[in-house]
């Protein structure tokens, strides 16, 4: 017989200490900085009380990175940068270096290997995404592909500080939204639904947890073919694939008839108006890789329009506050359908309960 | 040398255009990986059928409960049998990152390094949760990357219905804005529950996070049921040196329109510096020999808005902490929530200071804990009992803060009014 196998326990450490992980620079001014200025895209420029000055170069990544990817970047910040680097919420990289000079040479060398220079001030972010078809157990569509696809048409504006205010953007690959609130979402929206396997469900989901699962209370036990499986009233359903992660046999995706949904106006900031959850504006959108052009054809045309009406601040919600959502549509062309219209709980909050109409 | 590369119409695709691509980055992989060969052959697939794959199941490392998002592959022959047995087993680790995301590159070489040797080379920096995502291992695998990553003196992240990974913002680290220490609250209030990350028990999941000002870099509002998000008292800062700087760059026609128009309160007057006003909540300053920028702090909702725009001639008081906010989530299961505010102002400077954010963290888990049904969230719960009901709960008074109105309908029993009206006014004066 073998002797038991002596296993290793975890140390159990947590969150690490980043004081190891900081720039010189950053460590020695922590919690003392001044000011910052931009003195061009994709590069800050932070002053600290002390007088210290460090620029950040900021380029954009594709998250999901093979090692040879990350040992290039690693190669670039010890040849050119100071051996530091961080990543933002959006998978940008971050180089610091202690001197101007030192900002064009990485420059050169990050875009020489692929890595576009931008991100910062008023452009238009690397886009927030999920896992997709690479890892996620319940995907519409894919993530990383559909954020590869779209941000070779957006780079231009990425690399440029040119929109009214700073772009967010996020793509999910179901309603759940692991992208998040954002300027403009993509995010999957199914239209028929769930196609229930009756021979599986017994065996592999907890039946009274799946049916508390749904929002409209539409899912109920019932026996069929003789055994015991679920139902769901298609008359209630409104397809949110809420019971699909807890029931892997209610499919809720469909290749034809899950759709792309694009949402417009979110925001976590405070600044100037309080965060505001993002609104549907267009579904139906066909759900196309490898480059998803439909969508991409809808976004560049919102973005336009946005870059063309915004003002100079206005995130895109302020931007439709000031033009209602009348010349929103109009401007941007969508057409506006019955299905915009929320009736969820709380629904009457955002019906017009005025005669503030812009003619 | 790997195997020979299965057809990729579709992805390969992916591999034209400018922006960097993670399809040339797994064609890299899979020169020397099969496992990298058969993942693509399953990605291919999906970009075929526009279907997933992949289902979850129960692989861990020994010591622990969650962290790992195990992934075998669905994508079956007629006879039961992976179409591309190489990658059928394809799990993440979630390891939770320094506060801020900042690494040395020794740090990433390692990373590297391991991931190469245990896994399949690809890592996603960084998760919707902020964790490092050590992306497609097998069962055998995990144990060995995780100990190598261990020693390293990073530990696995939550999943589950557990405590979740954390993010905090660059913060003091490198931001004027910042008005905490965002990365030791981080340390603090995380390995506080590091027995919630690491074994799942609660309803459901718990998620802190943490933004340094009320420009929110976090997105903490609305993604996690606590944000912590800095904040000051006192009035905002000036630098006439900045502030003429400013001024001499851009224009009056800026000045007004892009900072006076956009202040929510409208607290932010342009003026001639003779009518300038003082006292304790003004603050002023000189844009140029004859205007002066007045703000009456006391109307100021700390929306960081004319910071943003004139940053460093502008900036956060001294008398800082922090709003706690409560219930932030996405979609499922009755719609977005917003977190709102259940603490308005908080101190974090000293080591009491962030025992109390501990506490209060504490408080709230373990009140979920209690009270949360299965799968419900944190804002769920608090909008099936009620905000009253929650504040009792943890001893927290209600405060105008905390409403954006009072009820505007009149169904609630209030005989309880001249108690509570008494019992505010004894409190009071105990205070004095």
């Amino acid at each position: 017989m073998n002797a038991p196998v002596q296993m290793r326990r975890p140390k159990e450490t947590g969150v690490p200490d980043n004081k190891k992980y900081l720039h010189p620079l950053l460590l020695k001014n922590y919690g003392n900085w001044k000011y910052h200025d931009r003195p061009r895209p994709g590069v800050l420029h932070h002053v600290s009380h002390s007088g210290d000055e460090v620029w950040s170069v900021r380029a954009g990544t594709q998250r999901q990175m093979d090692v040879g990817t990350i040992r290039r970047l690693c190669d670039i910040a010890d040849k050119y940068a100071e051996s530091h680097v961080r990543f933002t919420i959006r998978s940008n990289i971050e180089f610091m270096v202690s001197s101007a000079e030192k900002v064009n040479p990485l420059i050169a060398e990050l875009e020489k290997h692929g890595f576009p220079v931008g991100g910062t001030g008023n452009s238009i972010s690397m886009i927030s995404h999920t896992q997709g078809w690479l890892h996620c157990d319940i995907p519409g569509t894919d993530a990383s592909g559909a954020v590869k696809a779209l941000m070779d048409e957006l780079i231009v504006e990425f690399k440029r500080e040119e929109m009214p205010n700073r772009v967010h953007i996020s793509t999910s690959c179901c309603e759940i939204n692991c992208g998040g609130q954002a300027d403009i979402a993509i995010i999957i929206q199914h239209t028929k639904p769930p196609v229930i396997n009756h021979d599986l469900v017994a065996n592999v989901c907890e039946r009274p947890a799946v049916v508390a699962r749904c929002p409209v209370a539409a899912i109920r036990p019932a026996m069929v073919n003789g055994k015991p499986s679920l139902e769901i009233d298609e008359s209630k359903c409104m397809c949110c694939g809420a019971c699909y992660p807890p029931c892997p046999p209610m499919q809720i995706n469909d290749p034809e008839n899950s759709k792309l949904a694009i949402w417009v106006g979110g925001k976590n900031s405070n600044a100037r108006g309080k965060p505001t959850f993002m609104k549907m504006v267009t579904s139906g959108l066909p759900n196309n890789p490898p480059r998803w052009p439909e969508v991409a054809e809808v976004v560049k045309r919102i973005l336009h329009v946005y870059k063309e009406d915004g003002r100079p601040w206005e995130r895109m919600a302020d931007w439709i506050e000031r033009i209602g959502w009348q010349r929103f549509f109009e401007k941007t062309e969508l057409p506006f359908t019955k299905y915009l219209i929320d009736d969820w709980r709380g629904s009457r909050a955002s019906l017009n309960a005025s005669t503030h109409i812009r003619f | 040398m790997a195997k020979k590369m299965h057809d990729t119409p579709n992805l390969d695709q992916l591999e034209d255009g400018p922006w960097p691509s993670f399809v040339t980055g797994l064609k890299e992989l899979a020169k020397d990986k099969d496992y990298v060969v058969d993942l693509l052959g399953q990605l291919e697939t999906s970009y075929r059928t526009k279907k997933g794959y992949w289902k979850g199941g129960t692989v861990g490392v020994f010591g622990y409960g969650g962290g790992v998002i195990p992934r075998f592959t669905e994508l079956k022959d007629e006879k039961g049998q992976p179409v591309y047995k190489d990658c059928a087993e394809f799990h993440t680790l979630r390891v939770m990152p320094p506060p801020g995301m900042h690494y040395d590159t020794d740090t990433l070489r390692k990373f590297c390094d391991l991931w190469e040797k245990h896994g399949s080379g690809l890592i996603a920096l960084h998760g919707q949760s902020g964790d490092i995502m050590f992306q497609g291992a097998t069962t055998e695998n995990v144990q060995k990357a995780f100990d190598e990553i261990n020693e390293m003196g990073f530990d696995m992240g939550g999943a589950g219905p557990a405590v979740r990974t954390s993010m905090s913002c660059v913060g003091a680290a490198r931001c004027e804005q910042s008005c905490y220490d965002e990365a030791k609250a981080h340390r603090v209030v995380l390995n506080t529950f590091l027995d919630d990350i690491h074994r799942p028990s609660l309803p459901y999941k718990f998620k802190f996070k943490f933004s340094g000002c009320p420009n929110d870099c976090m997105n903490s509002v609305q993604r996690s049921d606590m944000a912590v998000i800095g904040t000051w008292r006192d009035n905002i800062r000036t630098d006439e040196a900045l502030a003429k700087k400013w001024f001499a760059r851009h224009s009056m026609n800026q000045l007004v329109n892009d900072i006076v128009a956009r202040c929510p309160t409208k607290t932010f007057q342009l003026k001639q510096i003779k009518d300038v006003k003082s006292g304790p909540s003004i603050s002023s300053v000189a844009v140029n020999d004859t205007h002066a920028i007045e703000i009456d702090n006391h109307e100021c909702v700390r929306c960081m808005h004319c910071i943003n725009v004139m940053t460093g001639a502008l900036a956060p008081g001294k008398d800082k902490g922090a709003t706690i906010l409560v219930g932030g989530k996405r979609t499922l299961k009755i719609g977005d929530l917003m977190g709102t505010v259940v603490v308005p102002f908080m101190k974090l400077e000293t080591d009491e200071d962030m025992e109390k954010l501990v506490d209060l963290g504490q408080r709230i888990i373990d009140f979920f804990a209690e009270n949360a049904l299965e799968h419900e969230r944190t804002g769920e719960m608090i909008e099936r009992i009620g905000l009253v009901s929650f504040l009792e709960a943890l001893e927290i008074e209600v405060d105008p803060n905390m409403v954006s109105t009072p009820r505007t309908n009149p169904y609630v029993r209030t005989d309880g009014w001249d108690d509570e009206v008494a019992r505010i006014n004894a409190k009071k004066h105990a205070a004095v």
